[in-house]
């Protein structure tokens, strides 16, 4: 045991049993699980455990809650971690970050002398002249800029989510929350208590029993409600947990361990408690300055005595409290230092009197000043208030290595802000308050402005009951509300600017009053501008320990009271959480189709489409253009075999089928024969293509639709958008995923088909070019149609999904004998290009009309509606500057890629949209946007290769290979 | 240290310079007004009062100056867009804000990173030729780039192919760059006021009085203002205003969310965006990731913060930099975004007869900033609209004359 470890019963969270260490700066560091890494340095006796942002200014805890960056230090791989939460573990190395050199050393605290010259907002007042300077100067303040370090080989840590459910969650689980989380809990409520502690009972632990009776009540208090929660069956709680967002309708994000819950929550209480405040004066954030209840907590929760030496100063009764146990731990106090001019009422007050503790009314802390190291405080200049409250009385210098500064509090009430509640300043309790509580939340405890220890207990059992009320369950009676609510705890002005500076209102950000002085002069007098331009309140502690002194000083700067001021908006979280917690396990869906095991076995390259995986062509990647040539050749020579179950497959059925499709789609469906299929094109009310198909009539009311595979789930949303404005009988279901389906071409593909057992009669009489079947092959259930998307004999083939493998099989194994071969979406590409076929989003773009496209034929004329019909009009009447057209280049001239411009007159008239050595004829073919003049077939346009020189090409009819259609047709 | 902090420590005092002014008395007629103190609308004010002379000009703010979509946007500077329209437009704008520091004698800290646009299928790698092509066409620095280009710019990438969506290319457009969004409102402000222009905050517009199809008066909850003309400048609110106006907008307002991690040190330079995975990011020189994705799915007046947008973002930035799972979210925030149907803005001319509109800016509206308020004061100064700006007219429409800007806008920023 050393000098700063207090023996038991100090340390509630310490198993004594079980010594451990770690390293921190390189130092062995001892303590025992329980531990956290500051409370092992305090130990020690060190404070020091930080440098600040901007000035690299000592710093050590001031809140021991984990709410203040001053304990941020670079745990192993993880930047800007909290000292005051990093659990002591065997083995763990941390350092201090945002150092050069040591942090006892810090070679840039230099900065902070100079910080004269580097005025609020200095970034803004240089660094830009001579013009193009700043390229030079922002490569020096980003190097001093950030905390932590990133470093670049962490692996991708392990994390997961779960959901949770309750009809009452508690956030807090101190008197408040654990009082609320027992009385839901007994109206019958499910309930999820959540706390940031390893042990329940916040303030019960850390806290002073009151010096008038009660004993120890705090404790024995403590121990009846954990007792009592644990025997609730429909309890559920989480300790070492921190709630960090509360999002519409009660969604709640807590981090626990590797896991983040989301929670849903009919009712929420609020019993987070408050956070005292740091005090302002010269030096106010040298370590060793902390607040009274940090100084507690040390004591009470980790047995660490934070100093030999200390003065408190107070305005009320937890600053006494905060002596108290000073003393009892054996920390010689050397002055109590009251702000009010009359030594604040109160039994501790008394106590500390009856103690013989030295108590000076009507005083302040003046300045803090620095040991020999520099790096902790050494002594206090006190200094005597006059009655407008300004430090100008007599001096007094005392020696102290700790202060404890209990000045009054803030609610924690940042995730009722994020909720839609607000915190007003209130002349009366000379601090915020909780102004506005939405619907569904209820706040209890010091987060509610209520410190003494009955009243938060009574105000906790009356929100919960009130929760619970709200939640349904209205059978208990009520606990009865507490009379007395909020009392005054703060000193309305704890601020005493000091000539000389730095004195902190931002620890975080080195920002002091003179800063927000200045930022005022600028023109900041807005509390929100005035923060934007300091930064006061953006930096890792968001404001919690700097946002109530930041309102009084604006306030007073712009001539007013700070009643009536909010604070700037809280926003998500109330603290920092990990990228790791928010991505889980961050998998993206993917989608196979039924055959996918069989591209692979075949070796195919898989291409992302959409959300769904297609093989691109089958082979090594060295053999690319080969294997995609070999597999349009066997498609336009022999047969071929494509998985194309990708596609969109959407059933329209009902009375109205055929009207919706009329409506839907540009072409005619009203005489569309059952038994065939038709070109679906689909537009936007703009006019502009969004989507192809084919409709396929089985019935008189069944069409059965396809979409292409990135348009499925758009054209499916938008039939359901138009069904709900046209209101049609009709019955629209999306059964992509339930089919599978191929696409078997080439002139050997109806031989392939024709060995096998099937009640569809495949032969040119029996299938004709566009018809549709309903059938069985082999025993499993097709819809077969006849298309011709790659120009040669073909049938799509459509199977339940299941059995997709199999029909894959099936036909693999009967074209087996006629060399059957799978090709993929980029042979598959080019022969759609020989035959001209357009493919949406590649050959067309988010203007197209079908007039530009070169698709005028899809277009109903004579209907007296369609969807983008009026615009359509309104477009083709206005004339287009550009226009779809196939063109030849030689053979042997440079390949244009996709998107390479046209240009006319040294204007961009258009793109190339499709472009590839053709198998089917000898020569480059492709599909480019031209104007309208260059469209006609033999014209020359100029198309603007990747490296900026020109080649012509030559304006084409489509289709290049076989215009007449035979091949498709036999 | 550089010399103008000198006089800084130097002297007693210390040597304030206002950026706006203290709230002034509203005159009950000015020849210009402007709705909205965001950067567009003080943009717009000073250019009127440098360039043309015009002062008699009143900023009308409903909160605190450039609180709205201006102090929300992630402050991405680029023209890499895909229609020459576009590229015509933001090529000005980045001149302009390349001079801006300068010219205001306040440092915007406008720093040039380059920006890559990823492109992890055959269809973005398609529309980033596109656009590289269009942008070498005009003479903006651009570039399609393959992997192992990319890895040099930006080695913290993950290249691997072995991902849900490897890298295949990107759209390399070195100009990229970002600034203080605050600095440059307020720098437009202090010029403004310097030069006469009232600027009023706190002052929102509850009504507009036309006469004869002409705008006579806007009525604020201070009193009534009479003018000469009126300038629209209210991002995310733009339809509400409109109607007041009497005239629709084809605007739909979603919600569009982001958010900044704790300061690191340095590893980032530049500004990367996805489409794929909807996310974009860049490092301040604060050292905070600055990082959002694309449009809330819902259409919403209301900027509110959601978890799943951080969900979706952190899973896919984690594609992108998996070392950073330990990195943390300090603070996330929703503006509201002015979609109109062909991603591309709307200014100039209104049914209503010396009203001018400033609108439809979605989720871009930052970069234009400095070129729209010049040329939105040109446009009042002169009565017509120019050049640069007719491709952007409210009545294309009504013509169906959409701007193509799709595939540059999304997720683009």
């Amino acid at each position: 045991m050393n000098e700063h470890r207090l023996p038991e019963p100090y340390g509630l969270h310490l198993d004594r049993t079980r010594p451990l260490s770690c390293t921190f700066e390189g130092v062995r560091v001892q303590g025992y699980a329980g531990d956290t890494l500051m409370s092992a340095l305090l130990s020690t006796g060190q404070h020091l455990v930080s440098r600040s942002f901007k000035y690299h200014r000592p710093r050590g805890p001031i809140t021991m809650a984990g709410l203040d960056a001053n304990t941020y230090v670079q745990n192993g791989t993880e930047p800007n971690a909290l000292a005051d939460r990093i659990l002591l573990a065997e083995g763990l190395v941390a350092n201090a970050q945002n150092v050069s050199g040591s942090l006892k050393g810090d070679r840039d605290r230099w900065i902070q002398h100079v910080s004269k010259f580097l005025p609020v907002g200095f970034y803004y007042k240089a660094f830009y002249k001579p013009k193009g300077i700043w390229g030079f100067w922002e490569k020096i303040i980003r190097a001093k800029a950030g905390l932590g370090k990133v470093d670049q080989s962490t692996p991708h840590s392990y994390h997961d989510k779960a959901y949770l459910f309750a009809d009452v969650t508690v956030i807090g689980g101190g008197p408040a929350g654990l009082s609320a989380a027992l009385e839901a809990a007994e109206a019958g409520c499910e309930v999820v208590l959540v706390d940031d502690q390893p042990l329940l009972g916040g303030s019960l632990n850390s806290g002073r029993d009151s010096e008038t009776g009660g004993g120890d009540k705090r404790v024995t208090e403590g121990e009846r409600l954990r007792k009592a929660l644990a025997e609730q069956p429909k309890v559920t709680i989480l300790t070492d947990a921190r709630c960090t967002g509360w999002f519409s309708d009660n969604w709640l994000s807590i981090v626990c361990g590797r896991r983040l819950y989301k929670l849903r929550a009919g009712q929420v209480v609020l019993a987070t408690g408050a956070l005292e405040q740091p005090m302002v004066f010269r030096n106010n954030d040298l370590p060793g300055i902390m607040t009274g209840t940090a100084v507690q907590r040390c004591l009470r929760l980790w047995a660490v005595k934070p100093g030999r030496r200390a003065i408190v100063a107070t305005c009320n009764a937890q600053g006494y409290a905060a002596a108290l146990d000073l003393a009892d731990a054996g920390t010689e106090v050397a002055a109590i230092v009251d702000l009010n001019p009359e030594p604040y009422d109160c039994p501790e007050r008394r106590a500390a009197q009856a103690r013989g503790l030295r108590i000076l009314p009507g005083h302040t802390v003046w300045e803090a000043r620095a040991d020999g190291s520099k790096n902790r405080l050494g002594s206090a200049t006190l200094r005597g208030l006059n009655a407008a409250g300004e430090a100008d009385g007599a001096e007094e210098r005392i020696e102290c290595d700790v202060l404890a500064v209990s000045i009054g509090f803030t609610p924690l009430a940042q995730l009722l802000c994020h909720a839609g509640g607000r915190l007003i300043y209130n002349e009366a309790l000379a601090g915020l308050k909780v102004d506005h509580v939405p619907e569904g939340a209820f706040v209890a405890g010091a987060v509610n402005g209520a410190y003494d220890l009955d009243t938060v207990l009574a105000e906790g059992r009356h929100a919960g009951w009130a929760a619970a009320q709200a939640a349904g369950f209205k059978d208990r009676k009520s606990p009865g509300k507490p009379q007395k609510t909020a009392e005054r705890v703060n000193h309305p002005w704890p601020i005493f600017p000091h000539p000389e500076g730095k004195d902190f209102v931002d620890i975080d950000e080195d920002q002091t009053v003179a800063d927000i002085h200045n930022a005022i002069a600028d023109g900041f007098e807005h509390l929100e501008l005035m923060k934007r331009y300091t930064t006061v309140g953006m930096g890792p502690s968001q404001g919690r320990t700097s946002a109530l002194n930041a309102v009084r000083i604006t306030a007073r700067a712009n001539g007013g009271s700070p009643a009536g001021y909010t604070v700037t908006t809280q926003r998500p979280p109330f603290v920092p959480e990990s990228f790791g917690h928010l991505a889980g396990r961050a998998f993206d869906p993917e989608r196979l189709t039924a055959m996918h095991e069989r591209h692979l076995e075949l070796g195919a390259q898989m291409m992302p489409a959409g959300l769904w995986w297609r093989p691109g062509y089958y082979g090594p990647e060295r053999e690319r253009a080969e294997a995609i040539r070999a597999e349009a050749e066997a498609v336009r020579r022999n047969v071929g075999l494509i998985d194309v179950s990708t596609l969109g497959g959407i059933d329209v059925r009902g009375p109205d089928a055929r009207e919706f499709m009329q409506r839907l789609y540009t072409f005619n469906y009203l005489k569309q024969p059952v038994g065939k299929s038709r070109y679906l094109l689909l537009c936007e009310e703009t006019g502009t293509i969004s989507d192809d198909g084919v409709g396929c009539c089985f019935a008189d009311d069944h069409f059965y639709v396809t979409a292409t595979t990135g348009g499925a789930d758009g054209v499916y949303r938008s039939m359901l958008r138009w069904n709900a404005e046209w209101n049609l009988d009709v019955d629209i279901a999306n059964v992509t995923a339930a089919y599978a389906g191929v696409n078997i071409a080439g002139p050997n593909s109806r031989k392939v088909l024709e060995t096998l057992e099937s009640d569809l009669d495949f032969s040119a009489e029996g299938f004709p070019y566009l018809a549709v079947r309903e059938g069985t092959l082999e025993g499993i259930p097709v819809r077969a149609m006849r298309v011709g998307f790659v120009g040669e004999l073909g049938f799509e083939l459509h199977c339940p999904a299941g059995q997709g493998e199999a029909l894959w099989d099936l036909l693999m194994k009967a074209g087996a004998a006629q060399g059957i071969r799978p090709f993929g979406v980029e042979a598959q590409r080019l022969l759609r290009l020989e035959k001209g076929h357009i493919i949406i989003g590649q050959d067309t773009d988010g203007l197209t009309t079908p007039d530009e496209a070169s698709m005028a034929w899809a277009v109903g004329r004579k209907k007296p509606f369609f969807l983008g019909q009026r615009a359509i009009l309104v477009r083709e009447r206005e004339g287009t500057d550009r226009k779809l057209t196939g063109f030849t280049l030689p053979m042997r001239a440079p390949l244009p890629e996709e998107c390479n411009l046209v240009i006319r007159d040294g204007e961009i008239a258009g793109r190339v949209t499709s472009a590839s050595q053709a198998v089917g004829v000898e020569a480059i073919i492709g599909l480019a946007y031209v104007h309208p003049k260059d469209a006609e077939p033999g014209t020359t346009f100029k198309i603007k290769l990747s490296n900026g020189s020109m080649v012509e090409a030559t304006a084409a009819a489509i289709p290049f290979y076989d215009p007449e259609n035979k091949r498709q047709e036999l | 240290m550089p010399f103008g902090l000198l006089k800084y420590g130097l002297s007693k005092e210390y040597p304030a310079r206002r950026q706006f002014p203290a709230s002034s008395e509203m005159k009950d007629r000015y020849d210009v007004v402007i709705i909205g103190g965001g950067g567009h609308g003080l943009a717009a004010a000073y250019y009127l009062a440098k360039v043309h002379g015009i002062t008699d000009v009143a900023v009308l703010e409903k909160g605190w100056l450039a609180s709205g979509n201006t102090a929300r946007n992630t402050a991405i500077v680029r023209s890499n867009y895909l229609t020459p329209e576009g590229v015509h437009f933001y090529d000005e704008s980045v001149k302009l804000f390349e001079d801006l520091s300068n010219e205001f004698d306040f440092n915007i800290l406008y720093s040039k990173r380059g920006h890559l646009t990823l492109a992890h299928t055959d269809a973005a790698l398609r529309t980033a030729r596109w656009r590289a092509e269009v942008n070498k066409h005009l003479g903006v620095r651009s570039r399609l780039i393959y992997p192992d280009e990319i890895a040099e710019i930006c080695p913290q990438l993950n290249m691997s192919r072995d991902v849900r969506l490897p890298i295949l290319g990107a759209l390399y457009h070195e100009p990229g760059a970002i600034a203080r969004h605050d600095g440059v409102a307020w720098g437009y402000a202090r010029g403004a006021f310097e030069r006469g222009v009232h600027i009023h905050q706190q002052t929102e517009v509850t009504g507009i009085e036309t006469d004869n199809g002409k705008v006579s008066a806007v009525q604020t909850n201070r009193g009534r203002i009479k003018c000469g003309q009126v300038i629209q400048a209210v991002a995310g609110m733009s339809s509400e205003v409109a109607r007041l106006a009497g005239f629709k907008l084809p605007i739909r307002s979603i919600p569009l969310q982001a958010c900044v991690s704790e300061p690191v040190k340095r590893f980032l330079d530049p500004i990367v965006v996805s489409g794929s995975l909807h996310v974009y990011v860049s490092q301040s020189s604060r050292g905070e990731l600055v990082m959002g994705g694309s449009v809330d799915p819902y259409t919403l007046y209301q900027a509110r913060s959601t978890l799943d947008f951080k969900e979706g973002l952190m899973g896919h930035l984690l594609e992108l930099f998996p070392f950073l799972s330990q990195m943390k979210v300090l603070r996330q925030w929703g503006g509201v975004a002015d979609m109109t149907p062909d991603f591309a803005p709307v200014m100039g001319e209104t049914p209503v007869k010396n009203y001018w509109i400033d609108a439809g800016w979605g989720t871009w509206g930052f970069k234009a900033t400095p070129v729209c308020g010049k040329r939105m004061a040109e446009t009042v100064a002169s009565g017509k609209v120019p050049e640069l700006l007719q491709p952007f007219a409210l009545d294309r429409f009504d013509r169906f004359e959409q701007l193509g800007e799709k595939g540059a806008a999304s997720v683009g920023h």
